[in-house]
């Protein structure tokens, strides 16, 4: 199993998160019916590293980005997203 | 090479079974293929068969990165069905396993199907009522399908536990008896091997690494061993879906996820047919050799790395060992996993791309394995005429934008439900 770093935890283990989706699949909320449609029901799914959304769904419940390799599962990054990142 | 026989075996009993010959031929590639097929598992294996057998063409080639049957083919739980409950996928299931029912004879090679009984268990009044529903929807179209009482499950499967104070308690189930499972490690060996015998050269070590365009159209392969071109291009590598079509530029309503399955110790026959259940996401069944296998979800985030997290297999072990207690007394001795490609509405994609002579068969979750004749068979079609087969118009990688999404869980856009 993997360990995350969690931005407000620190290091727990993996079944502690859930995963929602990739970055790049969050629909913005002007975007042009033919961009959601593609953004919606297309990933780019690599065979390498992505930029995901997860939450720490049994522990602080923050939503954070992890950027991960699918093959490796080395993790590069850990940021916190939300309004507590900002500040 | 000559037909397997019982009297072909009986002779070799006499002259020290010296007559083997390798089931398959390990060609060069050659420059060109009228069609080629990137990914030997059982699905690429049916369709080279198939464009062989059925549409009469010699000049096929199946490229496989590692070894044939090595990916999910290799990695499943071998179950074989047809009951779901939308028209397009029961259809599309079904010809399948009409075509499981001869394919042992068909490939001259034993798949050792098995129609056991493929049961879904109800564990509540609404479980029955979907049940019913499926069932209903099933046998409008032919296909059997029973709805079975509390003391008719009991008597069918004995181990189960059906006391009030049970876990998950159960209150009937639906059997499609027809269904059961396969050998799957044959399935692919009897395909190559067929396919083989009429002329289709299966290179293995050969990995994809890029598509040869000419203008818009897709005229050819980059592999390890060289380029290769080709008539028409045929995609069927499962999880590496999004992977292969990205090398053509394509993005795709697939995300590639982690499916573990695990095998006990081999017992003596105590689980007689499939059990899966309506409301659980756990299935069990006993190989020949023994062992009770077991499956459950999906790890439920991306990943291409063919392993998965232990909490997803503790959550199958105890679904199972609650709806049979017995099994807590086995040790398990194997566990696996595959890379499936997760489409966004649960249903396969079967057919063109928007690049020319580019096609597509994939996004079939994780539950490809009992398509593989009726899948090898559609897209075979689909290659050899350059439109679909009317079992597969449904399926096509467009429905998405064009809203005809074929959703048999009613999740929405997602890969797997949630």
């Amino acid at each position: 199993m993997m360990q995350f770093t969690c931005p407000h935890c620190g290091p727990r283990a993996q079944a502690e998160f859930v995963y929602e989706r990739t970055v790049d699949s969050v629909v913005a909320l002007d975007a042009p019916p033919e961009d959601a449609m593609r953004t919606l029901f297309t990933r780019n799914n690599p065979r390498g590293v992505d930029d995901e959304i997860w939450r720490h769904t049994y522990g602080c419940r923050a939503w954070m980005v992890i950027t991960r390799h699918r093959v490796t599962n080395e993790i590069s990054a850990i940021r916190a997203v939300g309004p507590e990142a900002l500040t | 090479m000559s037909q397997y026989s019982a009297f072909g075996l009986l002779r070799g009993a006499f002259n020290g079974q010296k007559h083997w010959q390798p089931a398959w031929r390990d060609p060069q590639p050659k420059s060109h293929y009228d069609i080629i097929i990137i990914g030997g598992g059982g699905h690429g294996l049916a369709t080279a068969y198939y464009l062989a057998k059925v549409h009469g063409l010699k000049n096929i080639a199946v490229l496989e990165k590692g070894w044939i049957g090595g990916g999910n083919t290799g990695r499943n739980t071998t179950i074989v069905r047809s009951n779901y409950r939308l028209k397009p996928l029961h259809d599309l299931f079904e010809f399948g396993l009409k075509m499981w029912e001869h394919l042992s004879d068909d490939l001259n090679y034993n798949v050792m199907f098995s129609p056991r009984g493929a049961m879904f268990l109800g564990h509540s009044d609404a479980d029955m009522t979907k049940l019913a529903e499926r069932g209903d929807a099933m046998r409008c179209d032919g296909i059997d399908a029973d709805l079975m009482t509390r003391a008719e499950v009991a008597k069918f499967e004995p181990l189960l536990d059906m006391s009030r104070g049970a876990r998950f308690p159960i209150d009937g189930a639906l059997i499609q008896r027809r269904g059961g499972t396969a050998r799957h490690d044959a399935v692919a060996w009897g395909y190559a091997r067929a396919a083989d015998m009429l002329g289709v050269d299966i290179i293995q070590k050969c990995e994809v690494t890029g598509f040869v365009r000419d203008g818009a159209a897709v005229v050819g392969v980059e592999t390890t061993r060289g380029r290769i071109g080709a008539g028409r291009v045929g995609i069927c590598v499962a999880g590496n879906s999004g992977h292969v079509a990205g090398l053509a530029g394509l993005q795709l309503p697939v995300e590639s996820q982690t499916l573990q399955a695990m095998v006990t110790e081999g017992v003596k026959p105590m689980i007689n047919s499939v059990i899966m259940s309506q409301s659980l996401h756990c299935y069990i069944s006993q190989s020949d050799k023994g062992g009770v296998v077991f499956g459950g979800d999906p790890d439920n985030w991306p990943s291409y790395a063919q392993r998965g997290n232990s909490k997803v297999m503790e959550g199958a072990v105890a679904q199972g060992l609650a709806l049979v207690p017995a099994l807590s007394r086995l040790r398990m001795v194997r566990t696996w996993s595959g890379v499936t490609d997760m489409s966004f509405d649960g249903a396969p994609i079967i057919g063109e791309t928007p690049v020319k002579n580019l096609y597509l068969n994939g996004g079939w979750c994780y539950g490809g394995f009992k398509a593989t004749p009726a899948s090898g068979w559609t897209y075979a079609h689909t290659l050899a005429t350059g439109t679909p087969h009317a079992l597969n118009a449904p399926f096509a990688l467009d429905r998405f934008e064009r809203g005809a999404t074929i959703d048999e869980t009613g999740s929405g856009p997602m890969p797997n439900s949630r």
